[in-house]
């Protein structure tokens, strides 16, 4: 634990960040700007995760393993998106929201 | 008695109606013919065979004619309660058998002549075979709740066979009008069904009937208006049975049912179909005659008797002789009515009763010979009409001769059948009730001379300038003529005193000379009139015509019965209550549904951009809920 | 002093954050991340889990950021202007974010967390025993698990990176 702050300032920190990752989210037009939004939020919930370890559990590891866990999930799902963005990219020439918005109505 | 084999007499025409209607484009029209007279054949053989069995060998018990009855329970509603389906054997039933399987295969034989070469000849004899079906179900149902199902399906093939010629928009709006009217009726005898079902627990017609029975005993019980609810359901019924009978008011539809092709006419529009009303009052009889001390039946009486008389009036100035003979007929069934409505119960008493059952079958005989005959007629000419017809006994000898047969035995001429039961129904009038008699002996001299008018009119008279010359019809159709014409000669020597009465026992009946006298006296009056009118042409006719003036234009319109129908139903009905009630309809129900719809399209189509296909769009939805949720959960709904 | 760098690391996020989603350049937006990716990795320093730290800084620095920088290099011109949302529509967001945020905070605040007040040091040899340890509490199903999603990622990021190229290649020489 961090001398001097306790576990409220980290945790109201991560929910700024969390909520500027869904800011970003929403707002954004551009799909890597979105993955970059997403890449927030997941790790506002990390920090959130190892925190709570810390301060509530700390003899256990569970937190910092869940955080490992996202880490690597969140690696791995970048790898994805970007793979995506690039096919999609060869195909429509765009990376923009507007232009693969063709499930509607 | 064995009855079993009686089943096999309505299912013979069914078999037939189900062969010719399925395989109707695939049977040559030679075989369809053939396939519905031999049907019809082997169930009037049946027919004669269990008359025989029923009235000869094994029909009669200790001096009465008992009852035999064959059923399974249908539809059970209660312990009392419930539908049976299956055959009723007594005196009348076996009557009417023969009456209509005798009448049907004349028609079938004629059918083959008179229909040949039409398109729908198949088709035809389905319909003809599906209406001897439904007529056979009818007379031998055992409750009323068997007799109202094949009565619809009597009313159904009725429908088909009057607008067979679907082509012709007359005989479409005859179809429809002959169907609706009856269909009015029936939903009396539907709702007198159910009064009747639900004060005296049975539909069946033993149980009814039985006099010493509590649906007998018990009438006065309840009472509804004054009148106990069980005659108010005998009343509700006898409005059915008048609207297949064409008893006023309900007779409107039976001179427009004369667009059907003639042969059904004979079959269903003078010999069977329309006596279904008598034979419902008949079936019915006991209770009509005990329940409220008779009530129902001087009900039935008087509507008979004025119908008799209505009709003669009018049968006189048709010009058309199909109406004409609709008119006769539905004269005639008014005599059957009253003879009903007079008669007493047992012995001699019943001797209305029995006149009314010797008059259908003998009016069966010759009015089918009269339709026969001039469709024979129509055949020939190719009209219908009287103007068109003239001087006729020369090209057509047997048409002649036969139609002249049936033209006196409806007048009443001994010693034809026609005379036999007339005068049996004038007894019964004379002897119960003197009003109804001297109506009848009035119309008995008007029915001389309206058959004898149009009888002289197309055999007598002027030779008309025919295009083509009229000649004989062929054997098909003339071998009916003669059989039914043999007939009406012998069948008024039938003892039906002895086989049919109320209380099934029999009694001797005796020929009342004085009023035969009268009757036969008033008769030759209508004919001589009407030879002195009509043998030769002469201007006699017009100038009465204009004598009775207005009332002549009264007749001859039909007393404007139609008109009257249609201002009620088109003026005031249509008008002032079904308008308005579809209006109601279209502008508050339906109105108030397709706006929700209308609404829901709306919103749909204004929300619809909510489902823009972005992820982000649905991520701040996901987002701004769970706030929303959040504050809600967390803060508002803190109990 | 740990206070302090707190703080500044807090600050430094947010700043960093925000520029992060309001960047109109791609890339100074990655960039950004960076910064709040390596101001996390702060955090797990100053909390002692030196271990969590390093994982942080390799494979989100050093891979994650990196695959974006190509991925940005490869779909886009480094100049190019970003299209941004509506004002009113990023107003509306922005208003729904902050009050989100509020609500989490003041629940946040209004929980009693049990907080144990004990400085314990991690070592990595005990974040390894317990990932591979098949005793109660042990993580190796899903270290497994995540093992042969990592895989299943790989193939699967080759394949649609490639897919579609092989299939319009075949398309031409139709």
């Amino acid at each position: 634990m961090i001398e001097g702050i306790s576990i409220y300032e980290i945790l109201a920190l991560t929910t700024i960040l969390f909520f500027i990752g869904v800011y970003g989210f929403v707002t954004r037009k551009n799909l890597i700007s979105i993955l970059i939004s997403v890449e927030l939020i997941l790790n506002a919930s990390v920090v959130n995760f190892v925190v709570i370890n810390k301060y509530l559990y700390p003899d256990m590891l569970q937190g910092v393993f869940v955080s490992i866990f996202i880490i690597a999930v969140a690696a791995a799902e970048t790898a994805l998106a970007v793979s995506i963005i690039i096919n999609l990219y060869r195909q429509i020439n765009s990376v923009e929201v507007k232009d693969t918005e063709v499930m509607k109505y | 008695m064995n009855i079993s084999y009686i089943i096999l007499i309505p299912i013979i025409p069914l078999a037939v109606f189900l062969l010719l209607g399925i395989f109707n484009q695939k049977i040559k029209p030679a075989i369809s013919g053939y396939v519905g007279v031999f049907g019809l054949l082997a169930s009037a053989v049946l027919s004669l065979y269990a008359a025989y069995q029923y009235f000869f060998v094994d029909g009669k018990v200790d001096g009465v004619y008992q009852i035999f009855v064959d059923k399974t329970v249908w539809m059970n509603f209660t312990e009392t309660l419930h539908i049976d389906m299956g055959i009723m054997i007594d005196p009348i039933s076996v009557m009417m058998l023969v009456v209509v399987s005798v009448v049907s295969l004349m028609v079938h034989i004629y059918s083959r002549g008179y229909m040949k070469g039409d398109e729908g000849y198949t088709k035809f004899f389905a319909f003809l075979s599906l209406f001897t079906f439904s007529m056979y179900g009818l007379v031998l149902a055992t409750n009323l709740f068997q007799i109202y199902i094949f009565w619809e399906l009597v009313g159904v093939s009725s429908y088909l066979l009057i607008g067979y010629y679907y082509t012709k928009p007359s005989a479409v709006a005859a179809a429809k009008k002959a169907f609706i009217v009856t269909r009015f009726a029936d939903l009396g005898f539907l709702i007198g069904i159910l009064i009747m079902g639900y004060y005296t627990g049975t539909f069946d017609f033993e149980t009814l009937n039985n006099p010493e029975g509590s649906a007998i005993l018990n009438w006065a019980s309840t009472s509804f208006m004054g009148l106990s609810v069980i005659t108010w359901a005998l009343l509700l019924i006898f409005i059915g049975g008048a609207g297949k009978s064409a008893m006023l008011p309900f007779h409107i539809w039976l001179p427009d049912a004369m667009e059907g092709p003639t042969p059904v006419s004979a079959l269903i529009h003078a010999a069977t179909m329309v006596v279904a009303g008598i034979f419902l009052v008949a079936r019915l009889f006991p209770m009509f005659y005990f329940v409220e001390h008779g009530f129902a039946l001087n009900i039935v009486a008087y509507v008979g008797a004025i119908s008799a008389l209505f009709a003669a009036i009018i049968a006189i100035t048709q010009t058309d002789i199909k109406r004409v003979l609709a008119f006769s007929t539905m004269s005639q069934l008014g005599y059957m009515m009253m003879a009903l409505g007079v008669s007493g119960y047992d012995g001699h008493e019943g001797v209305g009763y029995m006149a009314s059952m010797f008059h259908l079958f003998t009016h069966a005989m010759f009015k089918a010979l009269l339709f026969l005959g001039a469709g024979s007629v129509i055949h020939a000419v190719h009209s219908n009409y009287l103007k068109d017809m003239g001087g006729l006994r020369k090209y057509m000898p047997i048409t002649n001769i036969t139609f002249l047969i049936a033209a006196l035995a409806i007048a009443g001429m001994p010693p034809f059948a026609g005379f036999w039961s007339k005068d049996e129904i004038l007894v019964a009038a004379f002897e119960h009730h003197k009003l109804i008699y001297y109506i009848g002996i009035f119309v008995a001299g008007l029915t001389a001379f309206y058959i004898f008018r149009i009888y002289f009119g197309i055999f007598w008279g002027k030779d008309k300038s025919y295009e083509h010359k009229p000649k004989e019809s062929p054997l098909s159709m003339t071998f009916p003529l003669l059989v039914l014409a043999a007939m009406s000669i012998v069948g008024g020597f039938i003892p039906f005193s002895e086989f049919i009465t109320v209380d099934k026992a029999g009694f001797e009946a005796h020929l009342n000379y004085p009023l035969a006298t009268i009757a036969v006296s008033v008769g030759l009056v209508g004919i001589i009139l009407a030879g002195v009118f009509y043998k030769k042409e002469n201007n006699l006719a017009d100038k009465w015509a204009n004598i009775f003036g207005p009332f002549y234009k009264w007749a001859s319109d039909k007393f404007y019965f139609d008109e009257i129908y249609l201002f009620i139903t088109k003026k005031i009905l249509f008008k002032r209550v079904s308008e308005p009630i579809a209006k109601f309809d279209r502008k508050v129900v339906d109105g108030t549904m397709v706006g929700i719809g209308n609404k829901t399209v709306q919103a749909s189509e204004k929300i619809k951009g909510m489902q823009s296909g972005k992820v982000q769009d649905y991520a701040f939805a996901f987002v701004g809920g769970t706030v929303v949720l959040a504050i809600v959960f967390i803060y508002l709904w803190t109990n | 002093m740990e206070r302090i760098i707190f703080y500044i690391l807090a600050l430094m996020m947010i700043v960093a954050a925000i520029a992060s989603v309001s960047s109109r350049k791609m890339l100074r937006s990655v960039i950004y991340l960076l910064f709040v990716l390596a101001g996390v990795a702060g955090v797990f320093f100053l909390i002692d889990y030196n271990f969590l730290a390093a994982v942080q800084l390799t494979v989100y620095a050093g891979g994650i950021i990196v695959l974006m920088i190509f991925s940005v290099l490869l779909v886009h011109h480094i100049e190019m202007k970003l299209e941004v949302a509506k004002i009113s529509k990023r107003i509306s967001v922005a208003l729904a974010c902050i009050i989100g945020a509020g609500i989490f905070i003041v629940t946040i605040y209004s929980y009693d967390f049990n907080v144990i007040g004990k400085a314990t040091t991690t070592t990595t040899a005990e974040i390894g025993k317990g990932l591979l340890s098949y005793e109660a509490g042990g993580f190796i199903l899903p270290f497994e698990v995540i093992s042969v999603i990592l895989l299943a990622a790989m193939i699967g990021a080759i394949v649609i990176a490639k897919g579609n190229k092989l299939e319009s290649n075949n398309t031409e020489t139709k």
